[in-house]
This record gives C-alpha cells, sequence and structure tokens, in this order.
C-alpha cells in the first residue's frame, strides 16, 4: 500500500516537470464541445506533425476550458512558461503552429487567443482578463481544461484527493458533515435541498449497505455541465463521491450516466480503474478503515431516468418510471436499501469544501445561494460554453459580459433556464440576481443551469411549443395526468400555432396544467406545464396576437412542426402487441 | 455489425457473459446486446429473459421503454439530429429537413435500402456548437444544410 504522501510527491514532480516545457507540452480539448468542432482531427494532426519531424512533446487530450466557441482549443507550453492558448485551431493550422512556434520559438502572433502565466506575450491578452473568465470562479471546474482526465498524478498534484485524505485521517464523518451542512452548499441538480442536511438522512439510516447514486443522466437539452465535469475532470466528482460516502456510511457508489455518450462514459470508467489501482477504492482507501466502491451504471434514453426514484429504477434494470414516496431512497432507496441521490455538480464541490474549509466556500455567493453556479450558455449568443460563476450575479453579467451579448446587432427576446421544465423569462429579467430564491420568485428556475438565448426573431409561442413537445415526447407514461396532459398541451400550442386556436384554449391549458401537478409523482408532470405558464406571464401579448389576431409578430409561426411525437409506452412502432393511446380532445 | 444467423445465439452469448460493469441488469444485458450487434433480435429478448431469470414479458417491457433500442437489422450509417430548443433556435429544423429530402425519407426511420438511418435526439451533449448532428456517432458542430448535404454525401459514397 502506498501512501496518499508517495503518491502526492510524485505527482507533484510529474506536474512541476510538465509545466517547466522542457518537453513541450501540447494540451487540446478534446470534450464534446471540442469534438464537435474538429478537435479530434486536430489531435490526429498534431500527433503526425510532431512525430514526423521528430520533434519530442507531450500532447494530451483535456476537457473543456468553457470557452466553447473558442474550440477546437490548443494551448502549448514551449521551452516553459508562458503558457499559449490557440483558438480555433484547423487541420490546416497545425503543420504552421508546430514548424512555427514549436521549433522556430516564432511569435503565436494573431493565431493566438491569449497567454498564460510567465512573461507578457506583447499584443496577446493574460487569459485571466478575457471577460469571460474574469467574472468567473472556478470551483468544480478547477482543474477542468487543465489537466488530463485520464491521468491520476495530473489530478493529485493540482491539489486532488487531498481533501479526502484530510477527511479520512483528520475528521471523522459527522465533522465531514457539518463541514458540508455549515457551507451552506445545496443540490444542483434543481431542486437545492441543502447538501448536509441529504446526507444527515442517510447517516441515520440502517446499513450496510447503503448506496450512494451519482446523477449524471442530465437530459436536458441546453444542459451539458454534468457531462462536462466527467470529461474535463472525473476524479473530482470521484473523490466527491467517496468523500460523501465517508461521511454517510456508505458502501457503495454509482455514477448513472446516458449510455451514448461515450467521452464522459469512458473517461468515467478510466478514473475509476485508476483510483483502484492507486488504492483510492477498493478496500481500506489509503490505509484507513474505510472501503468503498464505485460503478457506472448506464440508462438507455429516458429524460425521467433523471428523476431520483426513476433512476434506481433504471439501475435495478427496470423502466425508469419514478415511484410514489414515502417510502424515501433514505430509508428505502435502491434495491430497497437507504439510498442517497445527489448530482455531479453538488458532488464535486465536496473536495474543495473539505479541503479549503467550509467558510471558504460560505463567503462565495450571495444570501442563501452558496458557491457558484455552473452554467452552460447557449443559443443566440456570442459566446456560448460552459461557466462557473459565484451566485449572485446579474443575468446581465452572464449574458452581456461573459457571454459577449446576443449577435448579428439583434435585441434578445427570451431566456429559458433550468431545462425544460423551467422558465421562459422575457428580456426585461436581466437585473434578477442568480439566486435560487430570486430566480423561482421571478418564475424561473437555475435547475441544471442551462440558459439557453434568444434573439428578436424568435417567437415565444413556438419556442414554447418546443419545450411542450419535448416534455410530452418524454414524459414517461406512468401517470395518466402527465401522459395524456402534456399530450393535450402540446395540442393546444400546436394549434394556437397554426394560428386555429379558440378562445377558451387559455383556460383549458390551465386547468390540465392543475390536473398535471396534482396528479403526476415526479416533477416531470407536476412542473409540465412550467413552460407554458412562464411563457403566459412573459409574454401575454404574443399569445393573444396568435389566437385573437391570427398573427405571428415574430413572422415565425405557422412553423413547420418538426418533432416528434411520441408518449411512451411506444412499442407500437415496433412488433409488439400494445395499443397505442389515441387522445382526441377536439 | 451484421451476424450470421447460426452464431446469433453464441454472440448474444458472448455479449451477456462478458458485461463490463459489476452490476448485471435486464437493462445491462440489453444495452450489450445492442452494442455488439446493433438491435435486439427476438432471441435477444429470450436469452436475456433466461439469463436474468425473468419472464419474456418483462424483457420487452424495459426493451419497448427505452428509446435507443431497436429491434430491426441495423443500418450502415447512423445519422442523428439534435431538435432540442438551442439546436432549433439555430436552425435544426431545416438540418433536418435537407436530410430527410436527401435520404428520402419523412420522419425518423431507414431508408428503404437501410443504407442509413435517421434518429431524432433530445440532446447530443453539445449545445455550444449547436446545430449539432451525429453521424456513424462522430459529432458535427455549427452544421447548415450544406455541410449536412456534403456529409450525406460522403455516405452515400462510402467514404466514412
Amino acid at each position: 500500500m502506498t501512501s496518499f504522501s508517495e503518491i502526492k510527491i510524485r505527482a507533484d514532480q510529474q506536474w512541476e516537470d510538465l509545466n517547466s516545457g522542457k518537453v513541450p507540452w501540447i494540451r487540446i480539448g478534446t470534450a464534446m464541445c471540442g469534438l464537435a468542432s474538429g478537435a479530434r482531427e486536430v489531435v490526429d494532426a498534431f500527433r503526425s506533425e510532431i512525430s514526423s519531424r521528430g520533434i519530442d512533446a507531450i500532447v494530451d487530450e483535456v476537457g473543456c476550458l468553457g470557452i466553447c466557441s473558442a474550440e477546437p482549443l490548443v494551448d502549448i507550453i514551449n521551452n516553459g512558461p508562458p503558457r499559449v492558448f490557440f483558438n480555433n485551431v484547423s487541420v490546416e493550422d497545425v503543420p504552421r503552429l508546430v514548424s512555427g512556434y514549436l521549433e522556430n520559438n516564432s511569435s503565436p502572433g494573431a493565431d493566438a487567443l491569449a497567454y498564460s502565466g510567465g512573461d507578457s506575450i506583447e499584443g496577446l491578452p493574460e487569459l485571466g482578463t478575457l471577460r469571460s473568465i474574469q467574472l468567473q470562479e472556478r470551483i468544480a471546474l478547477r482543474n477542468a481544461g487543465h489537466i488530463a482526465p485520464g491521468d491520476i498524478l495530473q489530478y493529485v498534484g493540482n491539489g486532488g484527493y487531498s481533501g479526502l485524505n484530510k477527511a479520512l485521517f483528520n475528521m471523522d464523518p459527522e465533522e465531514v458533515i457539518k463541514e458540508i451542512t455549515e457551507s451552506g452548499l445545496r443540490g444542483r441538480g434543481g431542486a437545492a435541498f441543502p447538501t448536509g442536511v441529504k446526507w444527515g438522512f442517510l447517516v441515520r439510516s440502517p446499513g450496510p449497505p447503503k448506496y450512494i447514486l451519482c446523477n449524471c443522466e442530465e437530459g436536458d437539452p441546453g444542459a451539458y455541465n454534468d457531462k462536462g465535469i466527467l470529461e474535463s475532470d472525473p476524479h473530482t466528482l470521484l473523490e466527491g463521491l467517496i468523500i460523501a460516502g465517508y461521511a454517510t456510511g456508505a458502501t457503495k457508489g454509482f455514477v448513472f450516466i446516458r449510455h451514448g455518450h461515450e467521452g464522459p462514459i469512458e473517461r468515467t470508467e478510466e478514473a475509476i480503474r485508476q483510483a483502484y489501482e492507486i488504492g483510492l477504492l477498493g478496500d481500506q482507501i489509503l490505509g484507513s478503515k474505510f472501503s468503498f466502491d464505485i460503478e457506472v451504471s448506464l440508462t438507455g434514453d429516458s429524460y425521467v431516468a433523471g428523476e431520483e426514484t426513476a433512476l434506481m429504477e433504471s439501475i435495478e434494470g427496470k423502466r425508469s418510471m419514478p415511484r410514489s414516496r414515502p417510502p424515501f431512497p433514505a430509508m428505502s432507496g435502491l434495491w430497497g436499501k437507504p439510498t442517497n441521490i445527489n448530482n455531479v455538480k453538488t458532488l464535486s464541490y465536496a473536495p474543495e469544501i473539505v479541503s479549503k474549509g467550509s467558510q471558504w466556500f460560505s463567503e462565495i455567493g450571495v444570501n442563501r445561494s452558496k458557491g457558484t453556479a455552473i452554467l452552460c450558455l447557449s443559443g443566440n449568443i456570442t459566446y456560448p460554453g460552459l461557466y462557473e460563476v459565484p451566485m449572485g450575479i446579474t443575468i446581465r453579467q452572464i449574458i452581456d459580459e461573459i457571454g459577449g451579448g446576443v449577435p448579428n446587432g439583434k435585441e434578445l427576446k427570451l431566456l429559458q433556464t433550468g431545462g425544460p421544465l423551467g422558465g421562459v423569462l422575457p428580456a426585461d429579467s436581466m437585473e434578477i440576481n442568480l439566486d435560487f430564491e430570486e430566480m423561482a420568485e421571478a418564475g424561473a428556475i437555475l435547475g441544471s443551469g442551462g440558459i439557453i438565448v434568444a434573439d428578436e426573431d424568435t417567437c415565444a409561442v413556438d419556442f414554447t411549443r418546443g419545450l411542450v413537445a419535448f416534455c410530452q415526447y418524454e414524459s414517461c407514461g406512468k401517470c395518466f395526468p402527465c401522459r395524456l396532459g402534456m399530450t393535450h398541451l402540446l395540442e393546444f400550442i400546436e394549434r394556437i400555432c397554426r394560428f386555429e386556436g379558440r378562445p377558451d384554449d387559455l383556460e383549458l391549458m390551465e386547468s390540465v396544467g392543475k390536473t398535471m401537478q396534482a396528479g403526476s409523482l415526479c416533477g416531470h408532470g407536476q412542473l409540465g406545464f412550467n413552460p407554458i405558464r412562464s411563457a403566459l406571464q412573459s409574454f401575454p401579448e404574443e399569445f393573444k396576437a396568435h389566437l385573437e389576431d391570427g398573427l405571428c409578430p415574430a413572422g415565425v409561426c405557422p412553423s413547420v412542426i418538426n418533432v416528434p411525437k411520441n408518449t411512451r409506452p411506444f412499442a407500437d412502432d415496433y412488433n409488439v402487441k400494445q395499443v397505442p393511446i389515441q387522445v382526441d380532445i377536439t | 455489425m451484421t451476424v450470421p444467423s447460426g452464431e446469433i445465439h453464441s454472440v448474444i452469448q458472448d455479449a451477456l457473459s462478458t458485461q463490463k460493469h459489476p452490476t448485471v441488469t435486464v437493462l445491462s444485458s440489453l444495452l450489450a446486446i445492442q452494442d455488439r450487434i446493433g438491435y435486439l433480435p427476438d432471441e435477444a429478448i429470450e436469452e436475456t429473459a433466461s439469463f436474468m431469470r425473468t419472464s419474456v414479458n418483462d424483457v420487452w417491457g424495459v426493451a419497448s421503454f427505452y428509446k435507443n433500442f431497436r429491434f430491426e437489422l441495423p443500418a450502415t450509417h447512423i445519422v442523428e439530429v439534435c431538435w432540442g430548443p438551442t439546436c432549433s433556435l439555430l436552425g435544426a429544423t431545416k438540418v433536418i429537413q435537407k436530410i430527410q429530402s436527401l435520404l428520402g425519407i419523412s420522419g425518423e426511420g431507414d431508408t428503404p435500402d437501410r443504407r442509413a438511418t435517421l434518429r431524432y435526439n433530445t440532446c447530443l451533449g453539445a449545445c455550444a456548437q449547436a446545430p449539432v448532428v451525429s453521424i456513424d456517432h462522430d459529432l458535427k458542430g455549427r452544421v447548415d444544410s450544406e455541410r449536412v448535404a456534403a456529409e450525406i454525401h460522403d455516405i452515400f459514397n462510402d467514404k466514412v
């Protein structure tokens, strides 16, 4: 058994060597945002270029630095600092970068975005002074884009697993829970429940076995921050999960990911393998009395699988449909055993809170919203990306300063936050602070952290139709108010988009929404009316124009309706004998 | 990926018995088989039922629930398009229409010659690069009708 201090010495040495740049160190972002812009080809090009020129250099695949609009993003440390970032690198740029910047030490010139560390480079900004970076406070994403997720030593060399080491040898489980409670950390999956309190429930439940589930289902369109953490820095999640296990007396953890997202899955699996190898998982972790296992569990395509009880059904291998509560998971969860479910982001804060103390964390943020928010900014925005900002900053700062505002000289029309079940906010909500309570009061939720920005060319009714279509498509079908209600709501809003809405449609939608809220087991049905409710509140005139005047002020409707319609069970498409449910309320 | 019918039994048995995660369930078994052969033939359902000691009915219940399972031989290529709100805002509808017209299909599904399958996806996880498509599990961001047409053209000429 190697002790943690031995691992740490080795890791620190490696990190120092890498940063010295004696051997040039090339880091290329290959998270999904990078891959979608061609990073795989850029990695291959670098590897073949340096090998054909016989250059000795290290090429590491890293995660997402957050400025997704700059992908493929390559950074190079050549002969010591500074580290220079090259944005939007294409395969054609690679020979020039290798022969110019790497071989001949030529000035990075116009290809570069910024530098960091070491002497300043004329004409180039320091990375931290970029507006998108300046306003950020990266805790869970502190290593994203900086370390290779496939190398556990790079994580340890950046302070990784020190929090776990401290918890295991200097703190009782109760002290860990006290620290998390006092930090004010609240769940980042959407419900914002105090994490320390939630962990406390599991402590009091009988065991073993007891389970901790990490939810990375993340089916929300417009959010990829959980997957972003797993792709960029899976060890930060594993460390948080092990700390949670130690604090609550759990015996096993599951990381729950949707099948098909290969990047996050493979990087998490590799991280788990390395953690076992080095003695950070398994029996008697780091020589302590605590033993803990972690396994990846894959689910099929189902949005509701991200709901906590449906998630347990899915791990058990069944249809991911929610269960009735009580009993609550802390008493009877996975396989009927005491279980705790946390979101990826929530767990990823734990290592730093344990390392630096609750006081440090609780000083970031405002009111009852402590720490940071991890946001995915997308849509009609100049710099879409994955950003981590302190709680309490305004939506305006996020959209205009970090995101660079709405492009092409257009005006902002609406914002959609917290996933499809969240809310649609009008443009005048820019002064709202990023705060769980303040967001809720404005009729939106922070939820999963997705913020979709839409410009003036967007029709609020048509946009809402897309959200309703998603919710209808993803209803699991267990509770009929949700299954039928979502279908009704979609029919209503589609006919409003065709200017065929009827005078009492708004009232009927409201009534369906109330029934869904009262009669559904999980948030999908309970919140399924949210998109329409918030859009109606924000854009009453636009609904009125569609309904009464047969007009679409944005000139979008009647739009092409090009979304799949499918309420589960959908098996009637195939040779399974199921009777499809026909709903016709006209 | 097509497996000769004589070998299907042994391939399925192998997929069932060599799953990569320790917790083996009906769902993990079905995912393992589909990963191996690209679809779930009737034998997959039956053998999963006997492997997991449960009923064929229960296995069908799981297989028919998750949208990613398919029950017919896979097409040669798979094109996935995202229709989530971000991609829709940035032009996914036009991209979808272009793909459909090129493949000669409406909605989701296989081309008649099973050269390609079109699947809708609610989020491919790269919203910052919207609109996103995935061609044979290779993500392509910021696509428009022209770029998609070129990619599809490559598929039909077997360059991909």
